[in-house]
């Protein structure tokens, strides 16, 4: 039966029902548009041959593969554009530098929209609140106060806060942060919020 | 409590899928009882038991839900579709009884889903089947929404197993808004977390780096 590489493309990003972002199948998508292609020509010739010769008994063949045709389209769509909101999620949740690692799962063409994503917010971001713009990937959670206590999870070295002064983060070491200096490494698993 | 930064196309409603959504994507893959009522010329090779170039009238093949729906044609004779046993008389009579009974994942899992798409073929059990569909999911609801309100940090999946995958989304939902409620009422909404993506991702390379 046609469209069954479409569909294990689909399957594959299904399975990841949290958002992760696997390799960029080249490989699958390629069978696909070659699937199509192959589709799309043999329905080009069986439609000449029923107009020119009149044979009406050829169009359940052509819808048949125009089905086809049709169900790859929207299987390819599909594993694209999930996959972009799977990036776009990568934004909010690492920010806007990636680590190698998901970087190699996407195919150019999906770095270059990654950076478009990100200039795109920077600029939203810029025209909000007045003269500064408004981080909005920051204070997800309700802020409690401007200073928190973090515990180090990894070392991860010098980090400079805002007046000037330098903290080396190590592993296991604690400290008392601006909370907004602290939110994305916290996110990234860098840091722990430590609550009393 | 983790508001969620992917946010994948939904399932489409009732009769309609979404073009984009994964799961009506898959939810249409589901096969169904078909007969062929005209020749289908060159695609013998499709149907894998024949050795004739052409797939006669007549044939009956399964075939996936969104080929039966390209195919389907109201006026015309091109295809016929059976209903699976699940939507037959049989069944419903089992679902008017106790619809808490049945185990909707081994039934389906798309019981709901492939209900509500069978519609589009004029099937003279039509009105039936939607009522049988309907009562059904008002049947099981309570229980699937009380359960997911009232149980915190437990294995769930034997309250989850029996369910189709309709259900275990709502599941899913509910088990969500209680953990949230739960986060906010220990104090612990303004908790700052790790992202749980980010924390996939390095359980997954520390998985890749094993093998």
């Amino acid at each position: 039966m046609f469209c069954e590489k479409a569909v294990e493309l689909v399957r594959e990003l299904q399975r990841l029902g949290d958002g992760q972002l696997p390799a960029f199948s080249e490989d699958g998508v390629r069978q696909v548009l070659e699937e199509m292609k192959a589709l799309y020509e043999q329905n080009q010739s069986d439609v000449n041959e029923a107009k020119t010769e009149g044979r009406s008994e050829l169009i359940p063949t052509i819808k048949f593969r125009h089905s086809c045709l049709l169900r790859n389209q929207r299987c390819v769509a599909a594993y694209l554009y999930d996959r972009l909101l799977r990036i776009r999620a990568l934004r909010w949740e690492y920010g806007s530098v990636l680590p190698t690692a998901v970087r190699f799962h996407m195919c150019a063409e999906e770095l270059e929209w990654f950076n478009q994503y990100k200039k795109s917010l920077a600029t939203y971001m810029r025209s909000l609140g007045g003269e500064g713009g408004l981080d909005i990937t920051q204070d997800r959670k309700p802020p409690k106060s401007l200073f928190i206590e973090v515990r180090c999870l990894k070392d991860y070295g010098e980090f400079e806060i805002d007046d000037g002064t330098i903290v080396l983060l190590k592993k296991n070491s604690q400290h008392f942060l601006p909370r907004w200096k602290c939110e994305q490494l916290i996110r990234q698993g860098v840091l722990e919020h430590v609550i009393s | 409590m983790e508001t969620q930064s992917y946010t994948p196309v939904p399932p489409g409603v009732g009769m309609e899928e979404n073009f984009l959504s994964l799961d009506d994507i898959l939810l249409s893959q589901e096969r169904l009882p078909c007969q062929t009522e005209t020749c289908f010329l060159r695609l013998g090779f499709v149907e894998k038991s024949s050795e004739t170039p052409d797939i006669a009238e007549g044939t009956k093949m399964e075939l996936p839900l969104w080929l039966a729906k390209g195919l389907y044609e109201r006026k015309r004779r091109v295809l016929s579709v059976e209903l699976p046993k699940v939507y037959r008389d049989g069944w419903r009579t089992v679902f008017g009884a106790d619809p808490n009974v049945v185990d909707l994942h081994k039934m389906g899992p798309y019981y709901y889903g492939l209900g509500s798409q069978l519609l589009h073929f004029e099937n003279p059990e039509n009105s039936e089947i939607a009522q049988t569909v309907l009562r059904t999911f008002i049947g099981r609801f309570r229980r699937t929404m009380d359960s997911s309100q009232n149980v915190l940090n437990e294995d769930t999946s034997v309250l989850v197993e029996r369910l189709d995958c309709l259900e275990k989304a709502l599941f899913r939902a509910g088990q969500s808004g209680l953990n949230s409620f739960q986060c906010w009422e220990m104090g612990r909404a303004s908790h700052l977390t790790a992202s749980s993506l980010v924390l996939n991702y390095r359980k997954r390379k520390i998985a890749e780096v094993q093998e």
